[in-house]
């Protein structure tokens, strides 16, 4: 389903992020991608989602290559992906209903199907109840399930997560990787990264290994 | 459909964030208001202005009086006269001395006055309205009508409607470039507040962004907010204009009383607040796009 084929990234002054890198993940997979900081894990899902274009080689989903995609296209393909970044990017000034239901409205559900699909991801995320509470005012767990919630509810089939229990104590990082693999096991093909890659071990996930942009 | 369902939306999210912000939006559409205000009651005044001097005849017009003691043979003589230097440019009208005694009695009140006069101090005046006439035509005219027999005065009547006129015109001009003037301000006050809006929501952008909104999803509620901003100020502009058409309405009257007209003033029509409220919108749109054209593809 995703195929990375020699693909290099290198930023402008130099620094080469990932170097000809070949991954292939099948349909339904769930894949931890593990190394320190600056191996090039966010580089890799930042590839995939099209924030960067790589220097050389091709990033296929589905057999389509998605780094050639136009600028034009490319909101229409990450609103197909359920994307998870380090920083988390919620909306302080809107409520946690406002802050998932953002995608829908993006993609423009009717408000009624929509508002269900949120209270849905809410729930499946364990904030039931919360929908008024504002990011502000969860706790840094809480504040990731609502990242997690909007990345879900316009149920995506790639679900791309960057570092997505940085910061969290034990228990709210096992919490969240349970949540990954509930994902993956009702069929999202889960890509994430971690420096942690012990916390994702008793799932028995596929695990990749980038080192100074290449892999181990 | 779908485009207007999008539109519909995009504006709804336009209207909550003025809602967010009441007091801001409060004093952007003022300024806006008052900037469209002084256009908009300068119409209001100039189309008045225009009523009135459209009761007044601004067509060349020549009063020609007989002297008090000139028979009626000699005033018949005169209008054949009248008529032969005329030709087919105009027509004249006999005002004999006892109609002008009978209409200054009516109109002004004053026949206390008149009775306790010895007789009628008026002469035969006649009244020669001509189709259309440049001014070397009226000198040479009113020339010959001089030089008839036993004519005491001629006078030009049109010059103070010709003025009046002239200055309707002129206002006109002047309005016209102020409005385009401060259309243009109105404009740069959108495009400033689109960007400030631009800046207070660059985090909902970029993230609207990483979620898969379009260039257009991302525009279109500032091209609203823009668009609402203008109506808005529109609304305080002509409401504005109302107050002014209050306070000037009294005075106004006054002023045409003393001379002799009957003079209401007239607030701004439905159709010339459709027209504004239009006109405001649109400006604020243009400036929105504007802004948003210059200042979105900054943000990554």
């Amino acid at each position: 389903m995703i195929r990375f084929e020699q693909v290099t990234k290198r930023y402008p002054g130099g620094h080469t992020a990932l170097e000809r890198v070949d991954i292939d993940i099948a349909r339904g997979e769930m894949v931890v991608v593990t190394g320190h900081s600056g191996a090039g894990k966010s580089t890799l899902l930042k590839l995939l989602a099209v924030l960067e274009r790589p220097t050389e080689g091709r990033v296929l989903v589905g057999g389509e290559n998605v780094s050639a995609l136009k600028r034009a296209a490319l909101p229409y393909w990450r609103r197909s992906i359920g994307l998870i970044m380090q920083d988390q990017r919620l909306l302080f000034d809107r409520s946690a209903f406002d802050n998932v239901m953002l995608p829908l409205s993006i993609s423009s559900h009717p408000p009624r199907e929509a508002a269900k699909r949120v209270s849905a991801a809410l729930e499946r995320v364990g904030l039931a109840g919360r929908e008024k509470a504002m990011p502000v005012e969860l706790s840094g767990g809480e504040q990731q399930r609502l990242t997690i919630a909007r990345a879900i509810v316009n149920r995506p089939q790639i679900l791309l997560a960057d570092e997505p229990t940085a910061h969290l104590d034990d228990a709210y990082a096992r919490d969240i990787a349970d949540l990954f693999r509930s994902f993956n096991e009702a069929g999202v093909t889960v890509l994430l990264t971690t420096h942690d890659g012990g916390l994702f071990e008793r799932y028995a996930p596929r695990r990749l290994s980038l080192a100074h942009g290449t892999l181990q | 459909m779908n485009w207007l369902r999008l539109q519909m939306r995009a504006g709804l999210r336009a209207a909550r964030q003025m809602l967010r912000q009441p007091f801001n939006t409060l004093l952007a559409a003022l300024v806006v208001g008052i900037a469209a205000a002084l256009p908009a009651t300068g119409y209001m005044l100039l189309g008045n202005l225009q009523r009135l001097a459209g009761t007044v005849s601004a067509a060349p017009e020549i009063s020609v009086f007989m002297q008090p003691a000139a028979s009626a043979d000699t005033v018949k003589d005169t209008e054949k006269k009248i008529r032969a230097l005329l030709a087919k440019d105009g027509r004249v009208e006999l005002i004999s001395r006892d109609t002008a005694l009978k209409r200054f009695r009516d109109n002004e009140g004053l026949s206390e006055i008149l009775d306790a006069l010895p007789e009628n101090p008026f002469a035969d005046a006649f009244v020669v309205r001509l189709k259309d006439a440049d001014a070397q035509r009226l000198e040479a005219l009113r020339s010959e009508l001089s030089k008839l027999p036993e004519v005491e005065h001629v006078q030009l009547d049109s010059d103070w409607a010709k003025r009046l006129d002239a200055l309707i015109a002129l206002g006109r001009q002047a309005l016209t470039m102020l409005a385009g003037v401060l259309g243009l301000g109105l404009v740069a006050v959108t495009f400033n507040t689109i960007r400030l809006q631009l800046l207070t929501q660059r985090d909902e952008i970029e993230v609207s962004r990483l979620l898969g909104a379009t260039d257009a999803w991302i525009r279109r509620p500032f091209h609203w907010f823009g668009a609402l901003q203008g109506l808005l100020g529109g609304v305080l502009a002509g409401l504005l204009a109302l107050v002014a058409t209050r306070m000037l309405a009294q005075p106004m009257g006054e002023l045409a009383g003393l001379y002799s007209l009957e003079f209401v003033l007239r607030p701004l029509a439905a159709l010339d607040w459709v027209v504004l409220l239009a006109l405001c919108a649109l400006l604020g749109w243009l400036g929105a796009s504007a802004s948003v054209r210059r200042h979105l593809s900054r943000i990554a």
